[in-house]
């Protein structure tokens, strides 16, 4: 059963990194095509559109971060991985899925404020600091979803 | 798929800022004469900088339009809705230039704006052999060319293809899954029918006349309003007044040319709201809508100052604008 329990620990940490990432890949991918489209006929705008292109990309890092924290408890990375019962095996799941859902879902809807953003920047290149929030406003979910997941996965790994 | 027309609808954005805006339009109809109002135009990037006649500069304006947004989509047969007009008119002067016995090329569009190219209609309807145009063409062709040449009434002939276009366009707005394209199928056939109803009630035409020439949509009972056309004007507005289109009987009461103008106005209000879409096939959609319009109002307003109309007649005719 202690296999089994760090099976689905491992499974946990493992989507963390993978529907966050693939949120974040398919979301900077929305925007890169907005920020392309720009660039083509204004290239003095490839700094600004670019800053607001890599906004959903950061779901995929604390996904990163998510799946670095717990394979850390669970020894993995030290490369002598702990004997957990099955019942903590399923806790550590459980912690990563805020990660995994949120930084999916919050990447691609990020992706479009951003899109909308580089299409505000291209007619007015003025208004930059403010294209800026609307997407920056959907990063407060992915943060959220953050926090829960290393608070629960540090609460998971006192668990004897 | 919302990923389909982002790096499309990026690049409108860009082209959107370079649209004649309503100061703009006001300043080329203040403008105090035609040179002035060209140099106004070639400020904005309109020619290519080259001395060019009006209609090959709008002509290349037009083809401009086209080349761009060729470049963005992949398919352009989404928006063959908005070239089936130029195929019908193809087919009209073809099948009078048959009739006729005469070539007249200048009145034919070229390729690069229709969905069937000139020359394959022109050979169809000389060698009276239609089965290489698409088959809702091919019919319409065959019969009007029957008609003109066994009872020579152009008029007739006319309208059964105009007619023919109109279920066309109606059909291709339908099947399209953009409100935009199914938005201006709509509006184009109920604008032609309700001018066709006025014009057939003006010049005293009978029912059987009307139901010939009017096109079906889903906004007007056609079967009434051919009743109304042929028992008089005034009926039109009464019916068209229980309509969506009650707002155009003041402009149809003032002249047919201030109906058109609020047919363009009302196309540009519906599509407006695209300005702020990122993700559909819509904007692209306006924007080629945005150009045509400010194509045709540069047209009218370079008219105008040819032929020394005033500034206030011109601005009378001048559409809003999209941006």
């Amino acid at each position: 059963m202690g296999d089994l329990g760090l099976f689905f620990a491992i499974l946990g940490a493992a989507l963390a990194a993978l529907v966050a990432g693939a949120g974040s890949a398919r979301g900077v991918g929305m925007a890169g095509q907005a920020a392309a489209g720009v660039v083509t006929d204004q290239p003095d705008m490839f700094g600004r559109v670019l800053i607001l292109q890599l906004l959903p990309g950061t779901q995929g890092i604390y996904g990163l971060l998510i799946a670095f924290v717990a394979m850390n408890n669970l020894g993995i990375i030290g490369g002598t991985p702990a004997n957990i019962s099955l019942l903590k095996g399923l806790a550590y799941l459980g912690a990563c899925l805020p990660m995994a859902i949120v930084g999916y879902i919050s990447a691609i809807n990020q992706a479009k404020a951003a899109v909308a953003s580089i299409a505000l920047v291209s007619k007015r290149p003025d208004q930059f600091g403010k294209s800026m929030l609307f997407p920056a406003m959907v990063e407060t979910y992915a943060i959220f979803a953050l926090l829960i997941s290393i608070l629960a996965i540090s609460g998971v790994g006192a668990i004897q | 798929m919302p990923e389909q027309y982002i790096y499309a609808v990026a690049r409108v954005r860009g082209k959107e800022l370079k649209l004649l805006s309503a100061p703009v339009m006001d300043s080329l109809v203040a403008a105090p004469g035609t040179q002035e109002a060209l140099r106004i135009l070639a400020d904005h990037g309109w020619g290519n900088g080259e001395e060019a006649g009006i209609d090959e500069m709008l002509a290349e304006e037009r083809e401009k339009t086209w080349a761009f947004i060729s470049e963005l989509v992949p398919d352009m047969s989404v928006f063959d809705v908005f070239l089936y007009a130029n195929d019908y008119h193809n087919l009209k002067a073809a099948v009078k230039e048959t009739a006729m016995m005469e070539t007249r090329d200048s009145v034919f569009i070229g390729r690069s704006q229709t969905t069937v190219d000139a020359d394959l209609i022109r050979n169809a309807v000389r060698d009276h052999d239609f089965s290489a145009l698409p088959e809702e063409m091919a019919q319409v062709a065959r019969e009007a060319l029957d008609v003109l040449l066994h009872t020579g009434d152009g008029q007739l002939s006319d309208i059964m293809i105009d007619r023919a276009a109109l279920v066309r366009i109606l059909e291709a707005g339908k099947k399209s899954d953009n409100e935009i394209l199914q938005m201006y199928g709509e509006l184009t056939v109920a604008c032609a029918d309700i001018k066709a109803a006025i014009r057939a009630s003006l010049m005293k035409k009978d029912r059987a006349f009307l139901d010939k020439a009017l096109a079906p949509c889903d906004s007007l009972d056609i079967a009434d309003l051919a009743q109304a056309a042929a028992d008089s004007t005034d009926a039109v507005y009464e019916y068209l007044g229980r309509t969506r289109y009650s707002d155009a009987v003041s402009e149809l009461r003032k002249s047919p040319s201030a109906f058109e103008r609020w047919c363009d106005n009302l196309m540009i209000e519906k599509i407006r709201p695209e300005i702020h879409h990122p993700f559909t096939i819509g904007p692209l959609a306006a924007y080629i809508l945005a150009r045509e319009n400010e194509i045709k109002c540069v047209r009218m307003i370079l008219s105008g100052k040819i032929n020394d109309l005033s500034v206030e007649s011109i601005r009378e005719r001048v559409r809003e604008t999209y941006v």
